[in-house]
């Protein structure tokens, strides 16, 4: 029995000595004072150091996008370091081409801030902020997709470009035991600043399972954005928008815009889906060939049956392509899909001469 | 007590008793950073580094409190306890005060958490009823000797060429195949010092 106390007291007591060393060394060793923190030339802030680029950044409602949360996995927070940073990482280099090498690109989570540091970020991600955002409503729009529509918070507002998308955070649940940020287009209006709306689909993933399984109407919920280069650009000549699946989402986002803004363009939009049922939002596609200039909303079903008496075009979406579509036409298309269907749309535009920089896309 | 004059422990702890010739220990890290000369030579420093004072700290903790208590048997534990706690105390220091150092070596320090080579001398040390200063040259001699494998390993390693190999025999396969040959080779030093 004495024993048994003895070995507690003794590897407590240890244990607690080191981790008390080890404490009083991250408050004494690794504090790294105050540091001045310079983005894209401007008034420098100062930043407690010792942390991560990306962790401070955060602290300062400054979002780069990161799908792994620091872990040096994904590679998506680069940022370009221009001073204050030491030399490449062996665990960042997978991730940088050798160009980005050159240029000083980093993995913002692998670049500890230690010292005075200048930075390089892209503009618009200045734009990016977070928000506790309210479940309004979650709707089955088909039996593998949600319509969820979120509140910002009072006084909150939103800007986003009509094609952008938002992340939003999944936190632990049963069988996750770490938070994930995911990402959605936004299918809303750019107009109204106080909501965002996304389609969600079922994919088995830890994003969609939380969203499909565990969602409610009212919970809080943390959403990041707007991100994102792919959005509507004013131009000349008919927009031709393509998508499948919950791919509508950004589409949706633009029609509104040109709606709300009175553009007077020839639009056409192609649908992909399987069968009837996996078609969605047709009362608002009802709306829109009302109130735009001159809209058409053109589905193509890839497996119909006699039964399901369906009159509109059958094959895929690129059947549409080939039959709609003139030859060296003064189209600008916006593509939202799946990595497969931008590549063989891409090629199928290709075929009718049109040009690669009018052709916009967002895979997913 | 086994009187044995800590030189002669340093050189044996080299060639004749050598951690991963003789015993085998620390194979893990041996075989996956021994690609590269210059990495491998890292992670040997860092290892000798960590070996020398770990050795020595294990020795005061085992002989003033845990044989004060009667807990001997506790040692496994703590000796992983202190291991791990050293080198996280170790990896702050360098990354404020030695920088370069902590460029070059830091990322190998959290591979020696777990390399049984360290641990390995620390509990040889206890078997063989070492004294403090026979523990700090054997410490200090595992570690060089544990470099010297890795070192050679990877020169070695950088010439030979693996497509020539059956394809079930490259990597791993063939550094550990080299390891035996050169723990043969090593035998050849047995003559000039032995500690058991």
């Amino acid at each position: 029995m004495q024993t048994i106390l003895l070995t507690v007291v003794v590897v407590s007591v240890i244990s607690a000595i080191l981790a008390l060393i080890l404490t009083f060394a991250d408050k004494y060793i690794a504090d790294y004072g105050e540091v001045n923190l310079v983005i894209n030339g401007e008034e420098p802030l100062i930043v407690e150091g010792g942390d991560s680029l990306l962790t401070t950044l955060r602290q300062q409602k400054i979002f780069i996008p990161s799908a792994c949360g620091g872990k040096a996995t994904c590679g998506y927070c680069k940022v370009k370091v221009l001073s204050g940073a030491g030399p490449i990482l062996a665990t960042e280099l997978p991730f940088l081409s050798k160009e980005e090498q050159a240029e000083n690109t980093r993995l913002s989570c692998q670049v500890k801030l230690k010292q005075d540091m200048t930075i390089e970020i892209p503009e618009e991600l200045f734009n990016v902020r977070e928000y506790d955002v309210t479940v309004e409503s979650i709707v089955d729009v088909t039996d593998k997709i949600k319509r969820v529509r979120f509140k910002l918070p009072e006084g909150e507002t939103i800007k986003f470009k009509p094609g952008q998308y938002v992340q939003i955070m999944a936190p632990a649940y049963e069988g996750n035991d770490e938070e994930v940020y995911r990402a959605y287009s936004i299918a809303s209006s750019a107009l109204d600043h106080n909501h965002i709306e996304l389609f969600i689909g079922f994919a088995g993933g830890i994003g969609t399972t939380y969203v499909h399984k565990y969602l409610k109407v009212g919970d809080i919920v943390k959403l990041n954005g707007p991100y994102g280069d792919f959005y509507y650009q004013d131009g000349e000549g008919e927009v031709l928008l393509v998508g499948a699946g919950t791919g509508m989402a950004p589409l949706l986002s633009i029609l509104y815009h040109l709606r709300d803004n009175k553009v007077e363009r020839k639009v056409r939009m192609l649908f992909g889906a399987r069968t009837p049922d996996d078609l969605f939002a047709l009362e608002e596609m009802k709306m829109f060939e009302e109130e735009l200039h001159d809209f058409k909303f053109m589905p193509t079903l890839s497996r119909v049956t006699e039964e399901m008496n369906w009159q509109g075009d059958t094959g895929r979406v690129n059947n549409s392509i080939e039959k709609y579509v003139e030859k060296g036409e003064n189209l600008t298309a916006y593509l939202c899909g799946s990595p497969v269907m931008i590549e063989s749309i891409k090629e199928s535009l290709a075929e009718k001469d049109i040009p690669e920089d009018h052709i916009h896309y967002d895979a997913f | 007590m086994i009187q044995v004059h800590p030189l002669v422990i340093f050189f044996a702890s080299i060639f004749t008793s050598n951690m991963i010739f003789s015993n085998f220990l620390g194979m893990c890290s041996f075989t996956s950073v021994s690609k590269e000369i210059e990495t491998a030579a890292g992670l040997g420093i860092a290892v000798t580094f960590v070996l020398a004072i770990t050795t020595v700290l294990n020795y005061i903790v085992y002989h003033y409190i845990l044989v004060y208590f009667g807990l001997e048997y506790l040692r496994f534990i703590i000796f992983i306890l202190v291991i791990a706690a050293f080198v996280q105390f170790l990896e702050m220091v360098l990354e404020k005060y030695l920088e370069n150092l902590y460029y070059s070596l830091g990322i190998f320090l959290p591979l020696i958490t777990v390399n049984c080579a360290i641990m390995g001398v620390s509990l040889f040390m206890v078997t063989r009823n070492y004294n403090l200063v026979q523990t700090a040259f054997f410490g200090l001699g595992s570690g060089i000797g544990w470099a010297l494998a890795i070192v050679s390993m990877a020169g070695i390693r950088s010439r030979i060429n693996e497509d020539n190999l059956p394809l079930g025999l490259g990597g791993p396969a063939i550094t550990l195949i080299t390891t035996g040959i050169m723990a043969m080779a090593f035998i050849g030093f047995s003559g000039i010092v032995s500690i058991s």
